[in-house]
């Protein structure tokens, strides 16, 4: 009986995702225990509308982890998608067509990230900080500094409808991670990706094509991130210039602690889910206990820190433990 | 060319930059045979390897595979025709499990849906057991990261592998360095379960000691030529390795 439960446990400690779910149950204790409105049904509405945004591009973040590059430019792509979805529309395109060629520009230009990158043989890290600047100064030029009219004919209820304290947009995130998942756990392309950001010379070896892995993947990213800007531009029925700054961090922040591997080649879905909604939570959580804002960085800044110190420490303990 | 031998390799030269890495070297590895590569550091082994596996084309000579003259353009399609090549660290992707890293890149399917091929995880595990149980290495699961094993097991790992996709020729790229003695030992284990499935193997070695016990033949190169070609019977530990340290 002792023999199975301890095996058990150090099954659970080898689990990547183990030291993010525990720092989420904890900080959600806390903020309960400082405001008991934290768990009431509104703010659970709340929390649950603004997390597929940070979600959604943390995922995309993370499968390009996985496969061993590197993505800065999602935040401005972020804004980028939702801009020239209102440009298109200003130019009589009608809007479902705006939509799809706006997350096709995405596409594309995620293709350019990864085309720069492997073609050149140059750093994702240095492709996606030009680009990142790159988009950024779009989004400004195109909108003047200010946000363009919101066309009220675009069909924003299939991405943010209400649905009692829901937003449809909370449907797409878990069908996006489901669909992550399975492509990750369950399929060759996964098994490709795993081996690519492992050792890309022992997938070459074995005949995996690591560019095309690697590109999917920067597309897939890029998509993901333009899409997720798209939710919030309807949410928010605007679209800020400023939207999405900064937000290329939090989902490095999820990803990685949710023991996504900055190497690559190690990482989950699961993982990332629960650290994108330990950054919502804790920002959240802030508002609700009435400390002032600013301290959202700095929590975001220790569980990064402490999330990845424990996953460490954590596994090397289990590893250990006999059983 | 009549088809005595697996592998025929007529006049090989290589040169990099100027530098001549092959000078006409002939290499022949006949069925189930075992054949141990010594010579020095820069003796050109590798690049000799390099060339039958594809990696690079030679720029002379001739390569003949089952009686059939062969051009590579790729590591890909000499695996095709089946040589396998295991370099230490370039053969394993340490954070992957064994059965992933067994089926990377052939990978079992159930069904395929547009590109993606959705695996058939339970029957890669039972073929992953099987094909380690064939090379008498006994995981406790097929699930176990590769970065758990030790040096020896890896190479076995490796050699299961190639077994399993019905390789005919498995080239061994110095698979016993930084391996303790008894690690060695199991690799020599894993060779001549090789060459009872009637599998031909290359054991690249600067170490004699390590490729004398298992080896059929031994081919000394020195500076980019072949320098000695011995059936095992015909020579001797002190033989080649006076021929080795030949300036």
């Amino acid at each position: 009986m002792r023999h199975t439960l301890l095996f058990t446990l150090r099954r659970a400690l080898l689990l990547r995702e183990i030291s993010s779910l525990i720092m989420l149950l904890v900080v959600i204790l806390v903020f309960f225990a400082l405001s008991p409105l934290f768990l009431s049904r509104e703010n659970v509405g709340v929390v649950l509308e603004i997390i597929p945004e940070l979600g959604i591009v943390a995922l995309g973040v993370t499968m390009l982890m996985i496969a061993g590059e590197f993505d800065l430019s999602v935040g401005s792509l972020f804004a980028f998608c939702p801009i020239m979805i209102s440009l298109f529309v200003s130019e009589g395109i009608h809007p479902i067509l705006s939509i799809v060629l706006a997350l096709l520009l995405s596409l594309l230009l995620g293709g350019l990230n990864g085309f720069v990158t492997l073609y050149f043989g140059i750093p994702s890290f240095i492709t996606t900080l030009g680009t990142m600047l790159i988009w950024r100064g779009a989004v400004l030029l195109i909108s003047g500094g200010w946000p363009p009219p919101f066309s009220s004919a675009l069909p924003t209820a299939f991405l943010v409808g209400r649905m009692g304290i829901f937003r449809a947009s909370i449907l797409w995130f878990a069908g996006i991670t489901v669909l992550l998942w399975f492509v990750l756990e369950r399929t060759d392309f996964g098994n490709w990706m795993f081996a690519t950001g492992g050792n890309q010379v022992a997938a070459r070896a074995m005949g995996i094509d690591t560019g095309k892995v690697k590109l999917a993947n920067f597309m897939l990213c890029s998509l993901l991130a333009g899409f997720a800007g798209v939710i919030q531009s309807f949410r928010l029925e605007t679209t800020l210039p400023s939207m999405g700054g900064g937000l290329e961090m939090e989902a490095i922040a999820a990803t990685v602690i949710g023991g996504t591997a900055l190497s690559g080649g190690v990482g989950t879905v699961i993982g990332t889910v629960i650290g994108s909604f330990l950054i919502r939570i804790i920002d959240n959580g802030l508002v609700m206990a009435r400390a002032p804002s600013y301290w959202f960085r700095v929590f975001i800044g220790i569980a990064t820190i402490l999330a990845v110190i424990l996953n460490t420490f954590v596994r090397e303990r289990a590893r250990k433990m006999r059983c | 060319m009549e088809r005595k031998n697996l592998v025929e390799m007529v006049n090989i030269h290589k040169w990099f930059s100027g530098v001549c890495a092959l000078r006409g070297v002939d290499f022949s590895v006949g069925y189930g045979e075992v054949v141990g590569l010594v010579g020095d550091n820069g003796a050109g082994k590798s690049t000799l390897i390099k060339i039958l596996s594809g990696v690079y084309p030679p720029d002379e000579g001739k390569i003949y595979f089952e009686g059939k003259e062969c051009h590579f353009s790729s590591p890909r399609e000499a695996r095709m025709l089946g040589i396998e090549t295991i370099y230490q660290e370039a053969a394993m992707v340490p954070k992957m499990s064994v059965m992933r890293n067994i089926f990377m890149g052939r990978e079992l399917a159930r069904f395929r849906v547009g590109p993606l091929a959705y695996l058939d995880i339970p029957r890669m595990e039972e073929e992953s057991m099987k094909a380690l149980e064939r090379v008498d290495l006994r995981l406790r699961s097929p699930h176990a990261p590769v970065d758990e094993l030790s040096g020896g097991q890896r190479q076995g790992v490796a050699i299961a592998r190639a077994m399993y996709f019905k390789s005919k020729l498995v080239i061994l790229d110095e698979p016993t360095n930084n391996l303790s003695v008894k690690e060695s030992e199991r690799v020599l284990e894993f060779i001549r379960e090789l060459k009872k499935q009637g599998i031909s193997s290359i054991f690249i070695s600067h170490n004699l000691y390590h490729v004398y016990p298992v080896a059929d033949r031994i081919v000394v190169l020195s500076h980019g030529e072949k320098i000695g070609d011995f059936r095992k019977e015909e020579t001797s530990v002190e033989e080649i390795t006076k021929l080795m340290v030949l300036p």
